[in-house]
């Protein structure tokens, strides 16, 4: 008789749990939030600060936990799901996907990229308008070191924010693809959306 | 020392943190004190300085929920005779459910069975979860069962 009592102590009726987004965001304690997005271009982790627009990864090319515990340990460890709070960069991707958006006006966190050289980079890259491309040496020479385009390169390569920061419009002087963070067929098909053959 | 991801840890107790509060504090009540602990939690959370039990440092914070709720409860009391919360569902798998019983019982052994049985605790947790000695923690145990032996199972 004494198994029966244990045993239905494991058990009891649960109720759905209760969304915790919205009391968290009430109480204004989530320091990382993050949600996923189907794109032409595969799955992407999103993830923002109170800033702005902190980390964006394909996530065939990134394990999503890395990715989180990367972001726990340099910004915060309160990081949690919250699709709410990043709509604004869901919308604008999703209509830059479809063609009815050429600049992305949501505000970026630049956090991750060290200030100096790779920031500015970083920044000068973002100005790429829309359908048109520049090469390693002038984004280096933008940020003040013409020389310096292996470092360019280096810091498109570790760019925190791909799409957005158009590393993607980053070709090589002779007209080569260069290299991109995910993968060589991704920067191909986002210089195609962008009617830019290359 | 570097956390996990506040999400990972509700992902990975967010079910039963639910559950144990369903069994103390009841289920009309069972949800706010989820939000309250999990508040609570993500508010401390940067500055936990040990990792290692991250599982009794969640419970902690719900017991003390539970028990502010309940204290909270007697205090604005409205004298209303035994209403029945809720009508109690069955659980699936057709085992009447116990819980509104051992909801009878004193608090702390209550809570001491919730966590024994419902999180698979053993003595050493549920004694750093309720701040008790572990032979206290045994005793609430055994004289909870003793009296549902008594009282329930009939």
């Amino acid at each position: 008789m004494t198994t029966t009592i244990e045993q239905a102590l494991r058990n009891i009726p649960e109720q759905p749990l209760p969304d915790l987004e919205a009391a968290a965001a009430a109480g204004g304690r989530v320091d990382v939030a993050y949600a996923t997005l189907d794109s032409p271009v595969g799955t992407l982790l999103l993830a923002s600060t109170p800033r702005g627009l902190v980390r964006l990864a394909y996530l065939d090319h990134a394990d999503e936990a890395a990715i989180l515990q990367d972001l726990a340990t340099r910004i915060s460890p309160r990081v949690l799901s919250a699709p709410r709070r990043l709509e604004e960069a869901r919308r604008e991707l999703d209509e830059y996907f479809s063609h009815a958006r050429r600049r992305f006006e949501l505000p970026l966190d630049w956090r991750l990229t060290g200030p100096g050289f790779g920031r500015r980079v970083l920044q000068v890259t973002s100005k790429i308008p829309f359908g048109q491309v520049s090469t390693y040496k002038e984004v280096a020479g933008r940020a003040g070191s013409p020389r310096g385009y292996r470092a360019a390169g280096n810091a498109l390569g570790a760019n925190p924010l791909p799409i957005v920061v158009p590393c993607h419009r980053v070709l090589h002087a002779g007209g080569g693809l260069g290299g991109y963070t995910g993968g060589l067929e991704r920067k191909q098909l986002l210089l195609a959306l962008e009617d830019v053959s290359a | 020392m570097s956390l996990p991801p506040f999400q990972q840890l509700l992902d990975a107790h967010g079910r039963d943190v639910h559950r144990f509060l369903i069994a103390t504090v009841g289920r009309g009540d069972a949800d706010d004190c989820y939000q309250e602990t999990w508040l609570a939690a993500l508010r401390a959370y940067p500055r936990l300085t040990d990792a290692s039990n991250l599982r009794s440092w969640l419970f902690t914070i719900a017991h003390r929920k539970a028990i502010d709720h309940v204290r909270g409860r007697r205090r604005h009391a409205v004298p209303v005779a035994d209403v029945p919360e809720q009508p109690e569902p069955v659980p699936p798998n057709g085992t009447p459910d116990i819980w509104p019983h051992v909801r009878t019982l004193p608090p702390k052994q209550r809570t001491a069975l919730a966590l024994r049985y419902l999180i698979d605790a053993g003595y050493p947790e549920i004694s750093s979860v309720m701040g008790t000695s572990e032979e206290a923690a045994r005793r609430n145990v055994h004289e909870a069962l003793k009296r549902l032996r008594t009282e329930y199972q009939r």
